[in-house]
């Protein structure tokens, strides 16, 4: 292989190419429209002449000797007969004509005007900014005077009709511009006078936009084809040059036999709409150029543009090999790291195994299998680079001839190291690498446990996988990107793997309070889980032994694990009472046993398991993956065990209850009323910094949300802590207590902006109320329940109010992820060196040190300085304030 | 104020300090890092500190400055026009 020097793009300058250029860079002319004599071999100076590269096998090109594949291609060119408009710069012509003399080509302007537009243009080129706003008021100024300044010519209009056909009118008589006419006045532009219209005359002169010189793209960009019948079917492109090449020739044919003007015109046009259709086959105003099934052709423009084009769908975005995609669901069974994948799409993707002298028996004995007969074997390459497909006809006898050296495609089996993503890949922890489990149906599993990482749920996500196909890609994914390696995220520095709703509900019940389980019980429990000894019971009841939840948990701790920390549950009481709190919020967890407090959120949770994080962060990897899989398993047979529902009497509170509630509501009706009176009568004191009416509208917002949160604590009373819905509150599981409070108690204000609702009618918000209410159901105070149902007036409020949440949220993540994406373009190619500091790519420092403190991230502590107190109690055993 | 010649840019909290490097200093650093000196981050001449330690072009300043994660960071800059 040779080496080759990095080069570095200094500028790109963007311009127009001279028949002069374009006749230099061709191989050869195109002269004749044919592309193969009758022994199938291409014709010299027609449209496949082997000097503009070759597509068949075993042909050389003529230009640079090189195979195909090897040689890139070579432009030829064809000599039009006359000249045509070049329909990307149909705009640009017009301008230009309508902003020139039409005798003698002087740009429209005042010689001072002239001076003032370079100077501006010229600076502004220097500070690298875009001239667009000179440049269009240049044209829009030359085109008004009537007579030239210059020649004192009197000016025509110019029309235009189509893309590309000019029409000058003199009072009645109109007259068409032929491209060559055209090309005449542009050649006599002057260079200041080019400069002034905003190009550069050493790379973009105007006439250059007139072609008479057509390049021919090379033979490699648009292969023939050989169909099985043995016909030759040509590219698009191909067939237009030919339709080109041949006008082309009638054209000269005519002109030479002296053709009257009429049909010269045609011609003329004839070419024109050729020649545009070659280079955009979707132009308004022309018909698309089609192929004999009447199918449009795809031409250049078509070939670069959209979705499907050279930049979004080939540069940009590339469709890959091996890779799959399907909708995913959960199993609770799999590992984290594992991902459940169909047996039909394990039986078509493949690895590719080289046969040595340790494997070979393993890889015949795929072989034999067949491809029908999972684990099989795909497809056989000999040493001779030969691909055999295996077939149940002939797998036998492969597998008989298979020899040292030769490589199998095996099929994906359990344990395969495989890709799997879910876009918006938006963190790296969006692909990670995963375990195959070749399971039956037809979706890819996944522990729900793994959800957060992706943000995948299961009401239809897709998601792919990728199969590696060499060692070192294997062992690269293995050790960089596996599960087991991202549980902690970079961007916080905790846990993004961790359990979510039912794990978070199973281990909440488990562990609080004294649970006691008899024997039957306590192995059902970790039945699941890797434990190998019955440890001693915690004490006896009625002559049995019982276990207690906590002792179950403590089973899937590791050894020697110590923490201290207060439940998500905690009260935050006055003075702690620690291992006797009443709520059982104070978790105490000494050598692996968990001695008091609940497993909450706060513990074991995606993005807060503070238990999670302490084992990842001091144990390995392989101990926290499996300790994730054993206690969302344990969860799950709590969950099971206990049994869980949730239904909507759970929401029904007693009547003394809703008395209450309804009371409370009153009474903070009554207060605003006062309020309102104080406020029409002058008596109400304004807030520092705020006018009286502004005083009014907070005052009664405070008094309502006062409220609103006190009939959620009446219906939480009333609930207790044994409801599910105050259980998954609680313990972080799913929902909240103002959740609860809005389906039991009262679902409060609605707002709009954070103000009270005021949009509607004149002077109040719907006509069934006086003008000038300020009270609190006129403004979007909703006093009834979920449950109990909304008045038509509430129903009314809450749908604005509903309607402005869902708005912010589409506008705020679409903002956030162009945000994102701009950061990311911005920051993508930084790298952490070996010395700590981060560089691009050409070596510029950025930072001297990662962050400055030169701190992983993910190895912090959530990003704030605890190892020192961490140490510090380790080693003492005592608490550090 | 009595005299412009007074009054100090670097007396100001929250411009963090700015020292002009001694050559050999310069020379370590640089050594330590396996940089050339223009891949370091760059300070305008024209930039008022620069102005205020005397600084030419080509010179190397350091910079400390209060961080939010580290305390302190030490940053080096070289001055460019
Ligand atoms: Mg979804
Ligand atoms: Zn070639
Ligand atoms: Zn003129
Ligand atoms: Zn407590």
């Amino acid at each position: 292989m040779i080496g080759t020097v990095p080069k570095r793009i200094k500028e790109i300058r963007f311009g127009l190419i001279s028949p002069k250029e374009y006749r230099k860079m061709s191989v050869t002319r195109v002269i004749t429209a044919d592309t193969y004599d009758d022994d199938g071999f291409p014709i010299e100076m027609g449209l496949m002449d082997p000097k503009m590269g070759v597509i068949d096998p075993g042909l050389r090109c003529k230009t640079c000797g090189g195979r195909a594949g090897e040689c890139p291609g070579h432009f030829g060119h064809v000599e039009l007969i006359a000249p045509v408009v070049h329909v990307g710069f149909a705009k640009l012509i017009r301008k230009i004509l309508r902003a020139t003399c039409k005798d003698c080509s002087a740009l429209l302007l005042d010689s001072t005007q002239k001076k003032e537009y370079l100077e501006q243009i010229r600076m502004l080129r220097t500070i690298g900014q875009p001239i667009e706003d000179i440049t269009n008021e240049v044209f829009k100024e030359a085109r008004k005077p009537k007579t030239c300044q210059y020649c004192s010519a009197q000016q025509l209009d110019i029309k235009v009709e189509k893309p590309s056909t000019y029409v000058e009118k003199d009072g009645t008589h109109e007259h068409k511009l032929m491209p060559s006419d055209i090309r005449a006045r542009f050649e006599k532009i002057t260079d200041d006078d080019i400069e002034v219209m905003g190009m550069d005359p050493s790379v973009a002169r105007p006439e250059w936009t007139i072609m008479t010189v057509l390049p021919v793209p090379p033979v490699t960009m648009r292969p023939s084809i050989t169909l099985e019948s043995g016909q030759r079917s040509e590219d698009d492109l191909t067939h237009k040059l030919v339709d080109i090449i041949r006008i082309n020739q009638r054209f000269q044919e005519n002109r030479e036999a002296g053709a009257p003007q009429l049909i010269i015109e045609d011609l003329w046009e004839l070419l024109q709409y050729h020649v545009t259709t070659f280079i955009d086959n979707a132009v308004s105003g022309v018909p698309p150029a089609r192929h004999r099934s009447g199918r449009p052709l795809k031409t250049l423009s078509q070939r670069l543009k959209g979705k499907e084009g050279r930049f979004r769908g080939s540069l940009s975005g590339k469709r890959v090999n091996f890779s799959a995609r399907t909708v995913i669901s959960p199993d609770p069974n799999l590992s984290i790291s594992e991902v459940g994948v169909p047996l039909t799409m394990a039986m078509e993707l493949s690895i590719p195994v080289n046969v040595t002298k340790r494997n070979i028996e393993e890889v015949r004995e795929y072989i034999k299998r067949g491809p029908d007969n999972h684990p099989g074997a795909n497809y056989v390459i000999r040493d001779d680079n030969r691909r055999l497909k295996v077939t149940d006809k002939n797998c036998e006898e492969l597998a008989e001839t298979l020899e040292i050296g030769w490589k199998v495609d095996r099929q994906l089996k359990n344990g395969d190291v495989i890709l799997f993503n879910r876009q918006p890949s938006l963190h790296r922890m969006s692909i990670m690498a995963h375990e195959v489990k070749v399971l039956p149906h037809k979706t890819f599993r996944l522990n729900p446990a793994v959800c957060p990482p992706y943000n995948a749920d299961f009401d239809g996500d897709e998601m792919n996988m990728h199969v590696l196909q060499t060692e070192e890609a294997r062992a690269e994914a293995k050790m960089l990107i596996h599960v087991q390696e991202n549980i902690l995220s970079p961007r916080f520095g905790g846990p993004i793997i961790g359990g979510i709703h039912d794990h978070i509900s199973g281990m909440y019940m488990l562990t609080k309070g004294e649970n006691r389980l008899d024997k039957n019980d306590f192995l059902e429990m970790l039945r699941k889980s890797r434990i190998s000894q019955i440890i001693e019971p915690e004490g006896t009841q009625d002559g049995k032994p019982y276990w207690t939840g906590k002792q179950v948990f403590s089973q899937i701790l590791p050894d020697g694990l110590n923490m201290t920390y207060k439940a998500l549950l905690c009260e935050n009481c006055a003075t702690c009472k620690k291992e006797d709190c009443n709520r059982d919020a104070y978790v105490t967890i000494r050598d692996g046993q968990l001695l008091s407090g609940t497993i909450d959120e706060k513990a074991v949770g995606a993005f807060k398991g503070l238990i999670l994080d302490r084992i990842v962060k001091d144990y390995t990897p392989p101990v926290a993956l499996q300790f994730i899989d054993d206690m969302t398993r344990l969860a799950i047979r709590s969950i099971m065990h206990f049994g869980f529902s949730f239904g909507i009497n759970d929401e029904d509170i007693p009547e003394e209850a809703s008395a209450q509630i309804s009371e409370l509501l009153e009474d903070a009706e009554a207060r605003v009323m006062d309020l309102i009176i104080a406020f029409n009568e002058g008596n109400l004191e304004p807030l520092p910094g705020r006018t009286v009416a502004e005083t009014l509208e907070l005052r009664i917002m405070q008094e309502l949300g006062k409220a609103r949160d006190s009939t959620g604590d009446i219906a939480g009373n009333y609930l207790g802590l044994d409801n599910a819905a105050v259980i998954m509150a609680v313990s972080g599981a799913r929902g909240s207590m103002l959740n609860l409070t809005q389906m039991a108690g009262c679902v409060g204000q609605q707002a709009v902006r954070g103000e009270r609702i005021r949009r509607g009618y004149a002077g109040r918000t719907l006509s069934n109320f006086n003008h000038g209410d300020l009270g609190a159901g006129a403004h979007g105070f909703v006093k009834s329940s979920y449950k109990k149902g909304l008045s038509p007036t509430e129903y009314f409020f809450h749908a604005i109010g509903g309607r402005e949440g869902l708005v912010d949220t589409a506008v705020r993540t679409s903002q956030s992820g162009y945000l994102q994406r701009r950061l990311v373009n911005a920051l993508q190619d930084l790298e952490v060196q070996y010395d700590g500091t981060v560089r691009d790519t050409r070596g510029m420092v950025v930072q001297f040190k990662y962050g400055e403190d030169g701190v992983d991230p993910m190895k912090s502590d959530y990003s704030k300085p605890q190892t020192i107190r961490r140490i510090i109690e380790d080693v003492t055993g005592k608490e550090v304030e | 104020m009595k005299n412009m010649k007074d009054f100090s840019l670097l007396n100001n909290d929250l411009v963090p300090q700015h020292i002009l490097m001694p050559e050999n200093e310069v020379n370590k650093v640089l050594k330590e890092h396996y940089l050339d000196k223009e891949q370091l981050p760059k300070i305008k001449i024209t930039d008022p500190v620069t102005l205020e330690i005397g600084a030419e072009v080509g010179d190397v300043v350091k910079i400390i400055r209060k961080s939010p994660t580290a305390g302190e960071a030490v940053i080096f800059r070289l001055v460019i026009e």
